[in-house]
């Protein structure tokens, strides 16, 4: 297991390595010099060198990398150049809602995927099935920021019910802040849920065929009871794999969906970000995205092992 | 068990095609010209689907944003088949050697990137644009069709036709070509379409956040994106470009599990 932790560890570290080069060399090609950027177009030229080199641009492009991924490994991910401000701190606070976010579309997608792939594949072929099968197409054809506006127009415009965008801020209590992520994070958890609900069907599917199904039933258990017990246990593994790969997917749909609600997170940070040639904070961020794709790769890699030691031995 | 969703997603995606197709010799009006007095029509008899906020016509707008949509999510599948087969092939004919690791590792590495923030990126440094779209989505097609690729190879490379290839003096490149290539094209066919789903969702996407195609091209994501702040004024603007984009993937989608039945029995999913 401890060959196989640092093997992993290994690779892990190697991506990061490679993906954050990726990363600075992009940002570094990027037309436009963010100190003349900020100064407008009348600088005087020393006015942007001055600059310049307060921004730490003078330097050369390695110096700079290192300096940079240095500063990440610390927790140091450098000053904003529009607000002079650390950019770990502008993270931080977006980060209280992009998690929150993410976390809660995740709750709903699995919330509701699980009984209806469960309740899915116990009725096999049946009208229960069919229903299922019909919705979870529809909604992985559904765009989840155009579900997201029809959303607006039912619950905020025409209801009242929700605020059609914006963050109430966690001050107001938790409530308030969880009522204004409530219409992002189902729109997110939509097409996670359709996809989540096949996969936990087709798996459950495959392991009822299995031996082990029959003897268990054949020692007493009624279908219930060795569907919970033996089978939700065993189909368990591909559904860890789609929902650690639907994470990638919830990072890039909270993009969209921040940008639908006005949401101050992440995504919304980013795009700004770039309009303003703010680089250092496109950099960081974009950064900091691959690491949690790649961290919950990672973990979920190591729960397969950790539940099957076949695995341990050889990654094929 | 028959393919049952061939027929209808066949059916769904000819429905896209046709009207993209036809937008090139005839709308019911033209897209260019506004007729700014006629705006917030409501779907009529002359208007099908009404007028947006310049007096566009909607249907007209959605024939032609229906070329966009395509033509990016074709181009981006090509983009991923045309790279990633012959890498997958490469891989799986120098298996577990150095080349096989690199090739793997680097589809780890964009995996690791999610196809929006590739797009953000190149929108970055190039500017929004549909060009940039495709290349965007394509890049991230490209592990998709390697690792596709790499795992049929890999389990027919042991077969006894292929052993009959190599005792008869052919080499891993023409193996691949003549023998390989040939057995997985169902394969190949079937992900193609899946991933033309995925595109044109991401194209939506991509041009709803203003990184597609820029106006005057109409495009699906930025009608919905323009209808934003109009909802409560004009329902039908918000409702009818998403209709599209979801015909045109339930479509691709259907399409997609039908020929994977019709195709090859053995794959089938249905149980």
């Amino acid at each position: 297991m401890l060959h196989y932790l640092l093997r992993r560890l290994g690779s892990l570290l190697a991506t990061l390595l490679v993906a954050s080069l990726i990363v600075f060399l992009v940002i570094e090609v990027v037309p436009g010099d963010p100190a003349s950027y900020m100064l407008g177009m009348n600088a005087q030229p020393d006015t942007v060198a001055a600059l310049r080199s307060e921004l730490g641009l003078d330097k050369s492009g390695p110096a700079r990398y290192l300096e940079w991924i240095t500063g990440l490994v610390q927790g140091d991910f450098g000053q904003s150049y529009t607000y002079r401000t650390p950019v770990a701190d502008m993270v931080a606070d977006r980060l209280w809602i992009s998690l929150p976010l993410a976390l809660y579309a995740l709750f709903l997608s699995t919330a509701l995927a699980f009984p209806a792939g469960i309740w899915a594949a116990s009725h096999r072929g049946g009208p229960a099935d069919t229903t299922v099968m019909v919705l979870t197409q529809l909604g992985i054809a559904v765009p989840n920021f155009w579900f997201a506006l029809l959303l607006v127009m039912l619950f905020a415009v025409n209801l009242g019910w929700f605020s059609a965008g914006g963050f109430a801020g966690w001050e107001g209590g938790l409530l308030a802040g969880l009522k204004s992520l409530t219409l992002p994070a189902i729109s997110l958890a939509l097409p996670q849920a359709a996809i989540l609900t096949r996969v936990m069907r087709s798996s459950l599917l495959d392991v009822l065929g299995e031996d082990f199904m029959r003897t268990a039933r054949a020692k007493g258990l009624s279908e219930r009871q060795a569907l919970l017990r033996h089978a939700l246990r065993n189909a368990m593994i591909p559904v860890l794999t789609i929902m650690g790969l639907q994470f990638s997917f919830l990072i890039a749909g909270a993009i969209i969906i921040e940008n639908v609600f006005f949401l101050p997170g992440l995504g919304r940070l980013i795009f700004q970000s770039i309009a303003q040639r703010d680089l250092i904070v496109v950099e960081s961020v974009v950064m900091l995205l691959v690491f949690a794709v790649v961290m919950v790769t990672f973990l979920i890699d190591l729960a397969y092992a950790w539940v099957d030691p076949r695995l341990r031995q050889k990654r094929r | 068990m028959k393919a049952r969703s061939l027929l209808p997603g066949a059916l769904l995606v000819l429905l896209v095609v046709a009207a993209a197709l036809l937008s090139y010799l005839w709308t019911p009006f033209d897209v260019t010209t506004l007729n700014i007095r006629n705006k917030f029509a409501s779907p009529d008899a002359t208007h099908w689907l009404g007028t947006d906020h310049l007096g566009r016509d909607i249907l007209s707008m959605l024939m032609v944003g229906a070329r966009t949509s395509i033509a990016v999510a074709l181009v981006a599948v090509g983009i991923g088949m045309g790279i990633g087969v012959p890498l997958g092939l490469l891989a799986a004919a120098r298996a577990h050697s150095w080349l096989d690791e690199l090739i793997m590792r680097g589809n780890d590495l964009v995996f690791a990137f999610p196809a929006l923030l590739i797009a953000i990126l190149i929108t970055a440094v190039f500017g929004p644009g549909a060009i940039n779209a495709i290349i965007a989505i394509g890049i991230f097609n490209i592990p998709v069709f390697a690792r596709l690729t790499r795992g049929a190879a890999m389990s027919l490379w042991s077969r006894e036709f292929v052993l009959a290839a190599r005792v008869a003096g052919k080499g891993p490149l023409r193996i691949s070509l003549e023998h390989l290539l040939p057995n997985i094209t169902n394969l190949l066919v079937v992900q193609g379409t899946i991933q033309f789903s995925l595109g044109i969702l991401a194209e939506a996407g991509l041009s709803y956040v203003g990184l597609g195609a820029q106006p005057p091209i109409p495009s699906w994501g930025r009608m919905l994106a323009e209808s934003q702040t109009l909802i409560s004024l004009a329902p039908h603007l918000a409702l009818f470009p998403g209709l599209a984009i979801v015909i045109t993937v339930l479509g691709l989608n259907l399409l997609g599990d039908g020929l994977r039945d019709w195709l090859d029995p053995r794959l089938r999913r249905e149980r």
